[in-house]
């Protein structure tokens, strides 16, 4: 049988407006799915860090690798990762994007700046998930030496919220 | 390896909608029951059921495979759910492939489904757990953060413009204005429609990316003794691969899907192929947005880095081009129900093969493709190829 | 480090909050919609009949699971059944007491080979028995809106 031959393939599509104006039966779920994630051993240690104000990251020997985030294996070779190692909060803009919308399609006036930004003493050279601030959206480019902006000692709470963000590296 | 040779003997499909009237059950049905058709099967003559589909989230049905179980066929049979993120579609035949090639069954009916319109009020709030809950999730992120952050190395990397890029959703809306399933057909879209499209996450704008859609497609696989008695044009799964990167995403070199390359020199080397340049005929790489689709073909060793963007400008990878590149229309053109995205794929290239995909058929007498899809934490490769 | 730390202070155990948010949007389905319509609209029970397996769906479905065929003999079933199963339930999904207990039944309908899981009133829970004849309470048409809950519950059949 020849897909050519298939008349009407099978499939009803509906619009928005036939939920809006009750045209079809259908029923509405909130699922009730709250979460509590625990921070385990290696981005637990990352986090209080984080609220000291330092980034760290960790040393496979086998591998001669430094990454961040840190993790207590070496997904390469599978040996513990057991040395820590404490990283300066510089690093270059690996790839970034400037967003629009929000993840429930709301449009923004002023985009959103998340980026990768390899950080500095990593080798070889990876990075983290966050934003770029105090920077006109059009002059970013990759390759942008940037700096973590840390939230004041006091309100720091030992999350990745405790860097505001990263911004040019301001020269002199 | 001592494996049975092993054949796909039947396919159907379902339309793919925005928003489905059917249920997941009914679409599955609708899809199972045309590939069984196709080839003249009844259910009693399946011997195992393998069903995929992607996350429970985006149906509203936890344990989703029990829940489709009977709409997939799989009413007291042995049967298997397998889910490896967006790569679910082309290694859910894979699956079932090593169901029949080790022997322990003649006949095994893929389904694979997705209800992506169930999950409001939209399916980026069941994707946002991909991101790190820690570290990542509390910066707000969501999904398209990721594929504009890839797409933006890929094109630093090779020095790319967005012009370059927007040449792959034109090529894929005109293409799928010719499949009879497909939701976002325009034989009409021009470049400036993808390049003055609305920006949602720069580079990505509104036209590079596919929509968000409900269907289902199933396949029927056969092993060799009974493939030749079902049909005389069985085409056959010659070689099959897949990997999977690392999950620390950030800390991976973007510009270059590594793991694809691993999965496709996998199926390579079991199809017998030293030159997919040469023995690939047609491809069906995975394209839920444009630069995806130069992004795998690079990965599937079809050109060289940074070097499918020229292909595409110069018209290579157009249907009647040298190397037809995603003839069906892909997930941009035809749509994207995740799992059953990758599986119009493998479906693709079974009624190209054989000379049956009507007005979208590839000039030449095409003898061998190559279907790929991607997924998990944007990290994993699953690659078939198939034969006449 | 090693690999396993002794959590011996719960402030010590750092845990990120966080939900799944979305809404889950059901379609009756083809079967379902007119299912659902037939009860909305006549406050009717309807199944589908494979003929070949000689069985009737309740609730009406599509396809017969069994042979696949496509389904197209609806026919009314009995609103009437009897309990298949039951259980009594004391505590909500929140695990507050339920006052009064409700009780939770599969009730088989007659003329069929299906029937529907729902709720028992006008009667104890004691009195309720696996064979108990039921019958479905169905709600005001002007309350009816194409939904399960149509059907406000089974009671004992009266005599």
């Amino acid at each position: 049988m020849m897909t050519a031959q298939i008349k009407e393939f099978p499939g009803v599509g509906l619009r928005e407006s036939d939920f809006e104006q009750r045209k079809v039966l259908y029923t509405e779920w909130v699922p009730n799915a709250r979460y509590a994630w625990d921070a385990g051993v290696a981005i637990g240690r990352y986090l209080a860090e984080l609220k000291e104000g330092r980034l760290i990251g960790v040393r496979c020997r086998h591998c001669r690798r430094t990454v961040i985030p840190p993790r207590v294996f070496c997904e390469w070779c599978f040996r513990p990762m057991d040395e820590w190692v404490p990283l300066p909060d510089t690093g270059t803009v690996n790839t970034f994007s400037l967003c629009y919308v929000t993840w429930d399609m709301r449009r923004l006036t002023e985009p959103e700046i998340p980026a990768v930004i390899d950080i500095d003493g990593t080798h070889p050279p990876v990075g983290i998930l966050h934003l770029l601030g105090e920077v006109e959206p059009q002059a970013v480019q990759i390759g942008m030496r940037v700096q973590a902006v840390w939230k004041p000692p006091e309100e720091r709470t030992g999350s990745i919220l405790d860097i505001r963000y990263f911004r040019p590296v301001r020269e002199g | 390896m001592g494996m049975r040779k092993v054949a796909v003997v039947g396919a159907g499909m379902t339309k793919f909608v925005r928003r489905a009237l059917e249920t997941g059950k009914e679409l599955a049905f609708e899809a199972a029951k045309m590939a069984l058709d196709s080839c003249e099967l009844t259910l009693q003559q399946v011997d195992c059921v393998v069903h995929g589909t992607a996350p429970d989230a985006f149906d509203g049905v936890h344990m989703k495979g029990e829940y489709l179980a009977d709409g997939s066929g799989a009413w007291r049979k042995p049967y298997t759910r397998c889910y490896v993120g967006g790569g679910t579609g082309v290694f859910a035949p894979i699956h079932g492939w090593y169901h029949v090639a080790s022997g322990l069954f003649d006949i095994c009916l893929v389904v694979c489904e997705e209800k992506m319109s169930s999950c409001q009020p939209h399916p980026q709030g069941a994707f946002l757990t991909i991101f790190d809950h820690t570290t990542e999730r509390p910066l707000g992120p969501n999904l398209l953060w990721i594929f504009a952050l890839e797409m933006n190395r890929y094109m630093h990397t090779y020095g790319l413009s967005k012009r370059d890029i927007a040449l792959v959703s034109v090529k894929n809306k005109r293409n799928a204005a010719d499949h009879p399933c497909s939701l976002l057909g325009d034989r009409e879209i021009t470049v400036e429609d993808v390049l003055n499209s609305e920006v949602l996450a720069w580079p990505v704008q509104r036209l590079d990316v596919s929509p968000v859609t409900d269907g289902a497609v199933a396949v029927v696989l056969a092993a060799e003794h009974v493939a030749r008695r079902i049909t005389d044009k069985p085409v056959w799964i010659e070689g099959v691969g897949w990997n999977l990167d690392t999950t620390y995403w950030t800390n991976r070199d973007l510009c270059y899907p590594r793991y694809v390359e691993n999965a496709a020199r996998m199926a390579y080397e079991m199809a017998g192929i030293s030159e997919p340049r040469k023995q690939i005929h047609i491809a069906e790489p995975y394209d839920p947005f444009d630069y995806k689709e130069l992004h795998h073909l690079e990965g599937l060793l079809l050109f060289d880095r940074g070097k499918a963007p020229e292909a595409t400008a110069l018209g290579i990878t157009q249907r009647d081009g040298d190397l037809p590149v995603c003839p069906s229309g892909g997930l941009l053109g035809v749509g994207n129900p995740i799992a059953a995205a990758g599986l119009m794929k493998v479906a693709e290239l079974f009624w190209q093969l054989r000379g049956e995909a009507g007005a979208r058929q590839v000039p030449g007498q095409p003898r061998r493709g190559v279907a790929q899809a991607w997924g998990d934490l944007m990290q994993v490769g699953t690659v078939i190829v198939m034969g006449v | 480090m090693a690999i396993l730390e002794k959590v011996d202070k719960l402030h010590q155990a750092i845990a990120w909050q966080g939900d799944i948010p979305i809404t889950n949007r059901y379609t009756a389905g083809v079967a379902g919609e007119r299912f659902l319509r037939e009860i909305k609209d006549h406050a009717r029970i309807l199944g589908t009949r494979c003929p070949d397996c000689d069985l009737v769906y309740v609730p009406a479905a599509l396809f017969c699971e069994r042979c696949f065929a496509q389904l197209d003999e609806w026919l009314e079933v009995s609103s009437q059944g009897r309990v298949f199963t039951f259980t009594v339930l004391f505590r909500d999904l929140e695990d507050r007491p339920l006052d009064p207990p409700a009780v939770l039944a599969y009730v088989k309908l007659n003329g069929s080979n299906g029937g529907l899981v729902h709720y028992l009133g006008e009667v104890e829970p004691d009195q309720v028995f696996i064979g108990l004849e039921v019958e479905a309470v169905f709600k005001e048409a002007s309350e009816r809106e194409g939904s399960i809950l149509d059907i406000r519950y089974f009671r004992p059949l009266k005599r």
